[in-house]
């Protein structure tokens, strides 16, 4: 890690976190609160000998991605919600074709135009596939500025390791913030990545093909069992911050920024004695399911807070059924929470049982 | 007297039998691509991106690197390609209903902003694949099982002429319409297309082709009668010719 910090913002980190890893095409078109980010590449990945294109929608920039993965490349494009949502259909090819690609979504408020503030309601959409199809992309949900920088580092290794599209989930809140960010060593860019597979003119060897259209008998059927297979496989990468859970009667669940402010809250209310910890999801998919599990087995209660009307909880619910139930408390879109917010249904879970 | 081969098929084309319909013009056009790949020796260096529709198989015919691109958006794809590997020689082949319907905003602006791709557009005023429903290039007055009293100006609109449009954008290098009814005509689209692929290679800028083309089976016709079509009714509604190519502007 380089010694000197950098003062940027959540989205400015995530540029270049991308510029750091490799990443050398960038795709994206203008919407609030991310564009901080094709502004910056817009000038720093030309610079880097990459190229950046302004699509003329989030239809068009995704699909430029997947012509882009397609050729084992380092490629991103990043939105926010209703561009997240134009965007599901080439997500959904890259992962029936395996490609390889990093999707940022700073999440805003919504459904429909929303607001240009932070939400986390875009988490059913991100885990659970999002587009048409059966399948899973790799979630990751940074919680400060460090975070958007090391995990978007990290998620182009993840999605050429895997050969599968890899999801930032953010929120207006994370993008928009500054803190200090230490830039790792940039990555150079290995010429020989994804040499089985990429599409570089066939040359001297059989021609390749990068589809998702599988008509042939047991075709389709073969694809998405080896899609099972590498999605189980993607249970290895789970990530999570467990803040003073060891003793906690109740543990509460949040992730991404919200995970944050909950942090200050669970820090107050311990400084006044009560039993409370903070796991923080750090992957969303694979979700710490194991982490949970054996948290419940321990008899802990839970408190699942979000800033929807009720998405991860279910997860949750799932991780631990059989051994305990998880509370739920929803901050919804359109204000932001603070730490007190969060003072009372905290309180009022510990008091619970 | 000994032998001499006068005619041969390209290596580049699969020797299988296709899954076209008897009388489809797909078959035509993939070869004369072939040809062209062949003749500049692009062969080893092309990555081509298949569309929706009945051409999604161009993978199965012409053995080159190749990705599927969601429906309407080969161009978009293609322009990752281009952009991610700035070597490699890039075409999408799109039919009418993937490339004037779906993916007109796509094809619209990777022609504007000058993508060096070339696109191959077989315009059979059908889509094909899914059965014989109305296209934007379906003419007025043509029967289809989405509209079976024929196509209605006032209902539905004329059809849609893309080298007329694509012509006025500012990135194309050169755009032409042909058809491959004739040996004539098809002589001339494999002259447009050696010109669209050479402005790629030239890097001068965005190159189109639409080549008019039969559906028989979706129109209802005899291999003969619909080739006939092309003739009669097509090339006066869509007429051939060149209606852009940078380099004989740039001639005094």
């Amino acid at each position: 890690m380089s010694a000197k910090r950098i003062f940027i913002k959540g989205n400015e980190a995530i540029g270049h976190g991308a510029l750091d890893a490799g990443c050398r095409c960038y795709f994206g078109y203008p919407i609030t609160p991310q564009n901080d980010i094709p502004e910056m590449l817009s000038s720093a990945m030309p610079a880097a000998g990459g190229e950046f294109v302004q699509a003329e929608s989030e239809v068009a920039s995704a699909n430029m991605l997947l012509g882009a993965a397609a050729c084992g490349v380092r490629a991103m494009t990043s939105s926010s919600s209703p561009g997240v949502s134009l965007m599901q259909e080439a997500i959904s090819y890259m992962a029936g074709s395996d490609l390889p690609g990093v999707i940022v979504n700073m999440n805003r408020g919504g459904p429909g135009l929303g607001d240009i503030g932070p939400s986390q309601g875009d988490y059913f959409q991100s885990v659970k596939g999002g587009g048409h199809g059966d399948y899973r992309t790799l979630v990751l949900a940074p919680g400060s500025c460090q975070e958007c920088y090391d995990l978007t580092f990290e998620a182009f290794e993840l999605a050429f390791k895997y050969r599968n599209p890899v999801l930032i989930l953010g929120d207006a809140i994370v993008g928009q913030m500054k803190e200090p960010v230490a830039r790792r060593e940039p990555l150079p860019i290995d010429p020989a990545e994804g040499a089985d597979w990429k599409l570089t003119g066939r040359g001297q060897r059989a021609p390749r093909i990068l589809k998702s259209l599988f008509l042939d008998d047991g075709a389709l059927a073969g694809q998405n069992i080896r899609l099972r297979d590498k999605y189980a496989a993607m249970a290895t990468e789970v990530r999570y911050e467990a803040f003073e859970t060891a003793d906690a009667d109740l543990v509460v669940v949040a992730y991404g920024s919200i995970g944050r402010i909950v942090k200050s809250t669970v820090r107050a209310l311990r400084a006044q004695g009560l039993k409370v910890g903070l796991l923080r999801p750090i992957t969303l998919f694979p979700f710490p399911e194991a982490v949970l599990r054996d948290l419940a087995g321990q008899g802990k209660r839970f408190l699942t807070i979000e800033h929807n009307l009720g998405q991860m909880v279910d997860d949750v619910r799932l991780a631990v059924r059989g051994l305990a139930d998880s509370e739920f408390f929803g901050f919804l879109p359109g204000n932001m929470p603070t730490p007190e917010d969060f003072d009372a249904p905290v309180r009022a879970a510990v008091k619970g049982a | 007297m000994s032998e001499q081969l006068v005619f041969t098929r390209p290596e580049v084309l699969a020797d299988v039998a296709t899954h076209y319909c008897p009388g489809c013009q797909h078959g035509v056009v993939h070869r004369i691509v072939a040809e062209c790949l062949e003749e500049f020796g692009l062969v080893e260096k092309t990555i081509a991106v298949s569309s929706i529709g009945c051409s999604v198989f161009l993978y199965n015919y012409i053995l080159v690197d190749t990705v599927e691109a969601p429906h309407g958006r080969a161009p978009a794809v293609a322009t990752g390609v281009k952009r991610a590997r700035k070597d490699a020689f890039v075409f999408a082949y799109q039919g009418d209903g993937d490339l004037a319907s779906i993916g007109m905003a796509e094809i619209m602006h990777a022609a504007n902003r000058g993508e060096r791709i070339s696109v191959i557009f077989v315009n059979n005023t059908v889509y094909g694949m899914t059965g014989g429903q109305m296209a934007p290039t379906t003419m007025v007055g043509q029967k289809t099982t989405t509209c079976p009293a024929g196509r209605c100006m006032e209902r539905e609109g004329g059809p849609i002429h893309m080298s007329e449009i694509i012509a006025t954008l500012g990135g194309v290098a050169y755009c032409a319409r042909t058809a491959v009814n004739t040996i004539k005509n098809i002589a001339q689209t494999k002259r447009a297309i050696r010109r669209a692929f050479e402005t790629q290679i030239n890097g001068e800028g965005f190159g189109f082709v639409e080549v008019l083309a039969t559906c028989p089976t979706n129109w209802r016709m005899s291999s003969v009668a619909a080739n006939e079509r092309v003739g009669k009714e097509m090339i006066p509604e869509f007429p051939l010719g060149v209606f852009k190519d940078a380099a004989k502007e740039e001639q005094p």
